[in-house]
């Protein structure tokens, strides 16, 4: 039996702002545990929660850019239960008008473009954080990220690969990030995953039951807890079992998704209309200075970049992936590099750089400014492609413009014919067996002698012209 | 010298021509307080070290307001920084809070001086301070007599003239009935108009914090200290405080007078009616006019009430588990611990109302509780609104009884609720109310309420001060 797998994600994001959603608490990452807290966001008995109006911008930013219809009212709601990490016992959260509705994220995957709906986005608060210290058999309560906001982006179950799933996290990841609403760094938790999946028999309208993947700590391991899960359910199914509707965890160490809970029934959080609040208008005005300030997304750039600079469109795709990276390749254009000298190295040796050293473009010291003046010295035969490696990481670890490490290391290309003549010659004096080896046919000789001058002149010769004089030399004797 | 004879501005001029010190009349608060407490429980924490040094170092300065130096009780659900704060609860028996409300800060900036935190139900949940789980307040007229609640020890504290003014809070009745029961002024402003920063939540919807005094006059002076927008609460209405004292010593010639036939009907007592009539031709001899009118929906208001005010009250009692604040009972594990100290620290109403509240929120009985008692709510405002739309103010008592003993009720939590069927509309509205001293019944205080538009408490002071002044009610003191 063909079974067809539905996938619904649901993202958690925290906005950048610089303060707490319904306090002034700081909300930076990694300051020691419960000094970013306060009585309203420790739940302190007596205060009130104000909405930070920033979090509702951030909030009708990411809803427009994934092309959502905004509330035009909408309003907070309660949602209760009781947990360490959830100091009031009741999370201020949106239960039936979210700030936005039926929008969409376009993907493209394994050769085809496929839009996967958006069912909602809402705004929330984030929970504290616990940490479970076996030594003391404790559990211990930071409170710094209590208050945080967060969007809650739940997709429409259209996703129907582990693939898809990844495009679709890329994709929102670099709309999120284009926007400036989030970081998105799953590692510190500013965007997390959980992963609804079930399987149906391939042409049945209806749904199977599905499993909620937790513990989802990167795009890879969605995929990779998708992907395991698909196959554990056609298992399941196929040996006439039936599939449970559980919580499963993804273990990372055993690349397996591992039973957390068995839900029955859903969970009843009481929900309702937040007293502390009132309703919240977003009018036309509002929605339209928001929309101002959203830059040109992933696609439209791709697009330009495909059209304008006849990029490759994988190579646009790459390129626009995260904003950083557009950016960065957009000046070096700007101030003057070739756009497909630099797109091929930023998708080459930038890239691996970046993957060698495991860290962010905007980590790097080399300026768009320096890349694209050393892109201009090799297009001048200033420097030879050699040459730009060892400028090219110079400037990725010590920044500087190309030119100048150029002159300061006497990386010049040497091109004078005279000048290069006299080593060549004396290098063919010294090689008669080459002459003899190349002259009975042996190509390799060839590259031999070229070797023996670039190692004379220490890279710096300008192979094209060693080339012409040691054949013309070759010829001549 | 004693409280019952005097304003919150006489005892400014004397503080002023240095006929008291503010040391003095701090001292006399304790001792009032001393003598008479054991009798009256009103308070449930003194602060009579640093209300002295307080005193003391004020004495060292001007007296620029007319608060300066003044001593007040604070209702317990109201945040008081270093202050044990325990609505009344034993799970918040050790309670101190690391910040003011706004209301304190209010008081505070005028250097008011606290003398102590005043007994109520536990976390506002009653009407006869029989709820508190600390000893039961008993009302100054007739101490075998409840002083009524949930604000019982902010009534009993004025009324037996240890402090010139407290503060309460009113959720359904909980300043106005007290107030009635003990003979003496209170009110609650309309929905929005005092920050709730700071106060304890019950049902956030409801809540409202108010002035207790002996007189009218006094009572307009609080309200105009503690009133006005407030950036922590956002339910804080943003528009101008009007002037209150303004509306004190007018003419009410011309007053129009509605009179709910809801409000003099079934279950009220014969000598309560009997007093807001003779308030009526009293108001009707100052040049008054009065018609009966109906609030047809008021008599659903008792069951929405309970459901909304219960629904709000189990989410905001959700934080009180024992972990970082309160008193803890240790567990076997997290579950146990929250069981224990929820279990131990709530007492039975609470408990009622906690499970009730988290019933009608409940998945499958929301919309025909929660959300129809909202229907309800929205209907009761209708009322008020269409009947002030032709009338200055709505006349009627405060509560259809005078104070009943404590232990009448206790065990009938039902007959409990309906004592509050005349204050509760107004909760639901958000419309403010005043209850003034309107007389006795048996020997007990009958109090008259006053209803108006939203932000219309200037009206409220305006007639309450108009009646007071032509009778002799706010004059009569409990012998204690």
């Amino acid at each position: 039996m063909k079974f067809e797998t539905i996938i619904g994600l649901e993202v958690h994001s925290e906005l950048k702002t610089n303060s707490k959603i319904f306090c002034g608490c700081s909300t930076a990452f990694g300051a020691p545990p419960n000094t970013h807290t306060c009585p309203i966001c420790l739940g302190h008995p007596g205060v009130l929660p104000v909405l930070n109006q920033r979090a509702v911008d951030y909030a009708i930013k990411a809803a427009v850019a994934l092309n959502c219809e905004i509330a035009e009212e909408t309003k907070f709601d309660r949602k209760n239960y009781f947990y360490p990490d959830n100091p009031k016992a009741y999370q201020i959260s949106q239960f039936d008008k979210p700030v936005g509705e039926n929008g969409w994220i376009e993907i493209e995957v394994d050769g085809y473009k496929k839009r996967i709906g958006i069912t909602r986005i809402h705004l929330e608060e984030d929970a504290g954080k616990l940490t479970h210290d076996d030594y003391d058999d404790a559990s211990l309560v930071d409170f710094n990220r209590v208050g945080t906001p967060l969007i809650e982006i739940v997709s429409e179950p259209d996703i129907r690969t582990p693939n898809e799933a990844y495009a679709y996290l890329e994709k929102l990841k670099a709309i999120l990030q284009y926007t400036e609403v989030s970081d998105c760094k799953m590692e510190e938790g500013s965007l997390r995953c959980d992963a609804n999946i079930s399987l149906r028999p391939a042409g049945q309208e209806e749904f199977g039951t599905k499993a909620e993947l937790k513990n989802l700590n990167s795009f890879t391991n969605v995929q990779k807890g998708l992907a395991f899960e698909e196959k554990r359910q056609a298992e399941v199914l196929l040996s006439g079992g039936e599939i449970l509707q559980e919580t499963r965890r993804w273990n990372e160490d055993k690349k397996e998704t591992i039973l957390m809970r068995i839900k029955e029934g859903s969970d009843d959080y009481r929900y309702f209309p937040e007293p502390d609040l009132v309703n919240l208008y977003i009018d036309h005005e509002w929605i339209d200075r928001i929309r101002g300030g959203i830059p040109e997304l992933p696609d439209a750039r791709k697009q330009r970049y495909i059209n304008d600079w006849n990029i490759p469109a994988y190579d646009a795709g790459v390129l626009t992936q995260t904003k950083a990276m557009a950016d960065f390749f957009e000046e070096s254009v700007e101030v003057g590099a070739d756009a497909k000298q630099a797109a091929n190295w930023l998708m080459g040796e930038v890239n691996a750089y970046l993957n060698s050293e495991g860290i962010e473009i905007e980590e790097i010291k080399m300026t768009p400014k320096g890349l694209a003046g050393m892109i201009k010295l090799i297009e001048d035969g200033t420097i030879s492609g050699k040459i730009a490696k060892k400028v090219f990481n110079e400037m990725m670890k010590n920044g500087g413009e190309a030119k100048q490490i150029v002159e300061d290391k006497g990386l010049v290309q040497i091109s004078d014919e005279g000048q290069l003549k006299a080593i060549v010659d004396n290098i063919l004096d010294n090689n008669q067996q080459s002459i003899d080896d190349f002259k009975n046919g042996k190509d390799k000789a060839f590259g031999f002698l070229v070797g023996q001058a670039m190692k004379e002149t220490k890279g710096k010769a300008n192979p094209q012209v060693i080339n012409k004089l040691i054949k013309e030399g070759l010829e001549s004797r | 010298m004693s409280f019952y004879d005097e304003t919150l501005s006489s005892l400014h001029t004397k503080i002023k021509n240095k006929e008291v010190t503010i040391t003095e009349l701090t001292e006399q608060s304790f001792k009032r307080i001393k003598e008479t407490d054991d009798k009256i429980h009103a308070f449930l924490t003194l602060d009579e070290e640093r209300a002295l040094a307080k005193a003391r170092e004020l004495d060292e300065q001007e007296a620029d307001n007319l608060f300066f130096g003044i001593p007040a009780g604070i209702k317990d659900n109201i945040v008081t920084k270093g202050l044990r704060t325990t609505c009344g609860s034993q799970l918040l028996d050790n309670f101190e809070p690391v910040h003011d409300a706004t209301v304190m800060n209010r008081l505070n900036e005028k250097n008011v001086v606290t003398v102590g935190k005043l007994n109520m139900d536990e976390f506002a949940m009653g009407s006869s301070n029989e709820n508190s789980s600390y000893a039961t307040a008993r009302n100054p007229w007739n101490t075998d007599h409840v002083p009524g609640g949930s604000s019982g020890g902010s009534a009993a504290a004025v009324a037996a003239g240890q402090v010139p003014f407290t503060l309460g809070s009113d959720t359904g009745g909980s300043i106005r009935q007290p107030a009635s029961f003990c003979g003496v002024v209170g009110l609650k402003p309309t929905y929005g108009r005092v920050s709730r920063f700071g106060l304890v939540a019950f049902a956030s919807s409801l809540d409202q914090i108010g002035p207790i005094t002996r007189t009218v006059e006094d009572n307009a002076y609080v309200l105009q200290q503690i009133a006005g927008h407030d950036q922590l609460d956002s339910t804080s209405a943003n528009m101008e405080v009007a002037d209150y004292t303004s509306a004190l010593n007018q003419d009410i010639a011309g007053l129009r007078i509605a009179v709910p036939k809801e409000y003099l009907g079934e279950g009220v007592d014969e000598g309560v009616k009997a007093r807001i009539q003779e308030a009526l031709a009293k108001l009707e001899e100052l040049g008054a006019t009065w018609e009966e009118v109906s609030l047809p929906n008021s008599k659903y208001a008792v069951a929405a009430y309970y459901l909304l005010a219960s629904s709000e009250a189990s989410a905001n009692l959700a934080r009180f588990d024992g972990v970082r604040y309160g008193v803890r009972k240790e567990g076997e594990d997290l579950l146990d611990l929250y069981k224990k100290s929820r279990s131990e620290g709530f007492g039975d109403e609470v408990k009622r109302r906690i499970m009730l509240g988290t019933f009608a929120l409940s998945s499958g009985y929301y919309d025909a509780y929660y959300k129809k008692a909202q229907k309800v709510r929205t209907l009761i405002r209708e009322d008020f609104e269409h009947v002030l739309n032709s009338f200055d103010v709505i006349l009627g008592p405060t509560v259809p009884t005078t104070a009943f003993k404590v232990g009448e009720n206790s065990n009938d939590p039902l007959t409990m609720y309906l004592k509050d069927i005349l204050t509760i509309p107004v909760n639901l509205a958000g419309n403010p109310a005043i209850s003034v001293p309107c007389g006795f019944s048996d020997g007990l205080p009958v109090g008259l309420q006053l209803i108006a538009k939203p932000f219309e408490e200037r009206t409220l002071y305006k007639v309450a001060h108009a009646y007071e002044r032509a009778t002799e009610h706010t004059k009569v003191k409990p012998e204690l």
